[in-house]
């Protein structure tokens, strides 16, 4: 099959769906996290939210306010002016502390078992990448972060668990993810975090934004209920880079 | 002394939600709010609130609260569930107000699925992100983000109007079909797919909720896959998994997923869906956008005129209720509840 790219699809009356790939890729998510900087510095009225993803830009907007027709057409001139390359701006960089295997990661003996790699080695390489947030969806701060070193590419399981819990840090194809809040998932779990990407009760509940760098710093298990009665006292646990 | 609601049963899904939240797409958080927003407003409008205030949405069935503190206005619409007062029958469409200790019934649908019990002044509940709408899943808004329990205690956050009791004369929009518009994926689909959408009757399944509507009926085939790189979900997408069977994807929903979506409710049809249960039949009827935008700007001013069509209740009936007579019973104000 052979789309053209970029593409604007009606979702509904009140959503407009901009797709500018068909891929995980840094090049096309850099694109549309671009297109959502560009997108909020016009002001327009009748634009209500925005949701950068993967691959596509959605448009929530009042079209009692601003016409289909005049979305299309702004847009497309926001496109004209989208670099190929745009440039990262922004973002902020954090350390996610992180227990793998285990009871943490109860894929990680089969995902290394998969992949030919002993449980160190897929450690090591998940750890050693600086990731992207590529986006925030499914459930409140729930985070994909790309791209995957290629050496762990492993797929999804068939049937999905029924619920795993917040903070599971996950991987499939070229993309590694933490839930927010327990969720059913058909991931292969390798670690899980005691950083709590959403909490209600900070300042900033969100941890994660599209667009920030994320680094993974394993840590052993001893370490785990320090760390989770500091998230549970309020504290990020993370360390801001940036 | 304020006046506040006793849940002292709070029914099989009670939740506090308003008009939704805008602004939290981009962190996961989804709109939430009521599912039907017409009733939300009507409920509303005849105590006096704004439209989209808060209120209480109760599912398939009621739940049974008491006035304690002062007086309270309440107000009943939506879903066709019987409401009684201190064990008198009473109308819904229509505002009371209440002495503290009365005691409000409201049983199980006869129709339709939702029913927003509303009160003067809304409920003192603390907005998360802008609203008091609950969404369960992420444990936010409402009260501690979850249904309401037998025990809690409501306070309103303002005294009752001192005006006439109100009913509402209008009807509510008819929506014998609910309209779509094909996309945001309907690439994904054969011919015989988009045409079957649009023909053919599909069954509400009991797995239906506030995140979405799973419905049976001929499966819609995809023409490339079913698997798409995971993008934003629209409220009314029509997303279509590998068995072929639709799932309708409401307010509570996941804000991306990776099933192609046929088609998305128009925003005008929304609050129709939040009153199908389980083994109703729905039928879609495909229509542009200027259609669309049409039945949206109907809508919205058929929600706008509302306070015409809240009238003062003769005034017989509305002191009788104020007095806590039992004078109501076998008395029906006209509102055609």
């Amino acid at each position: 099959m052979t789309e053209s790219y970029p593409r604007m699809l009606p979702a509904g009356d009140t959503a407009l769906v901009v797709e500018l790939g068909d891929t995980i890729d840094l090049a096309v998510n850099a694109r549309v996290r671009a297109l959502d900087r560009l997108m909020a510095a016009t002001r327009m009225a009748g634009i209500v939210e925005t949701l950068p993803t993967n691959r596509s830009l959605m448009v929530v907007y009042e079209p009692l306010v601003l016409s289909q027709d005049d979305l299309v057409r702004a847009i497309e001139r926001l496109l004209v002016a989208l670099p190929e390359q745009p440039a990262e701006t922004g973002g902020r960089g954090w350390i996610v502390p992180a227990v793998y295997g285990g009871t943490y990661g109860i894929d990680l003996v089969a995902v290394a078992a998969a992949l030919g790699l002993d449980e160190d080695a897929v450690i090591a390489r998940h750890a050693a990448s600086e990731y992207r947030v590529f986006m925030i969806g499914f459930q409140p701060g729930f985070a994909y972060l790309g791209v995957l070193d290629p050496a762990l590419a492993v797929s999804r399981h068939a049937a999905p668990r029924a619920e795993i819990p917040a903070g599971t840090i996950s991987i499939a194809g070229n993309q590694t993810v933490i839930n927010s809040v327990a969720a059913p998932s058909g991931w292969n779990l390798i670690a899980r975090t005691p950083a709590r990407l959403f909490d209600r009760r900070r300042s900033d509940p969100f941890l994660l934004a599209p667009g920030d760098r994320v680094r993974f710093r394993p840590v052993p298990a001893a370490e785990w209920a320090a760390l989770a009665a500091r998230a549970e006292a309020g504290d990020r646990v993370a360390e801001s880079t940036s | 002394m304020t006046a506040a609601l006793d849940i002292i049963a709070p029914g099989p899904l009670t939740t506090a939600q308003d008009g939704g939240r805008t602004g939290w797409l981009r962190y996961g958080v989804p709109g939430s709010g009521a599912l039907d927003r017409r009733a939300l407003a009507v409920a509303n409008v005849l105590v006096g609130n704004l439209p989209d205030a808060g209120a209480l949405e109760m599912t398939l069935a009621g739940g049974t609260f008491a006035v304690r503190g002062s007086a309270l206005r309440i107000a009943l619409a939506g879903a066709d569930m019987p409401l009684a007062i201190d064990g008198e029958a009473a109308s819904r469409d229509r505002s009371y107000t209440l002495v503290p200790g009365a005691v409000i019934r409201v049983g199980a649908a006869r129709n339709g699925a939702r029913a927003y019990l509303a009160v003067a002044g809304t409920f003192a509940i603390a907005p998360v992100f802008g609203s008091v709408s609950t969404h369960r899943r992420a444990g936010i808004g409402g009260i501690d983000g979850g249904a309401l329990k037998a025990g809690m205690v409501l306070p309103a956050a303002g005294p009752p109007p001192s005006g006439p009791e109100l009913r509402f004369t209008g009807e509510m929009p008819p929506s014998a079909r609910i309209r779509i518009v094909l996309g945001p994926q309907d690439d994904y689909f054969t011919a015989a797919a988009l045409a079957t959408l649009g023909e053919a009757a599909f069954t509400v399944t009991p797995q239906a909720d506030r995140m979405g509507l799973r419905l049976a009926g001929p499966p819609l085939a995809h023409a490339k896959g079913f698997n798409i790189v995971s993008d934003a979900i629209a409220p009314g997408s029509i997303q279509v998994p590998g068995d072929g069977q639709p799932i309708v994807l409401l307010a509570d929903r996941q804000t991306t997923g990776g099933y192609p979506k046929i088609a998305t409710v128009i925003s005008a049809d929304l609050p129709a869906l939040g009153q199908m249960r389980p083994g109703d039949s729905i039928r879609f009827e495909v229509v542009g956008i200027a259609a669309a935008v049409a039945a949206r700007r109907a809508l919205l001013a058929w929600i706008a005129a509302l306070p015409q069509r809240a009238v003062p209740v003769t005034t017989a009936l509305a002191s009788e209720r104020l007095l806590g007579a039992n004078l109501i019973s076998g008395v029906t104000d006209g509102s055609g509840a």
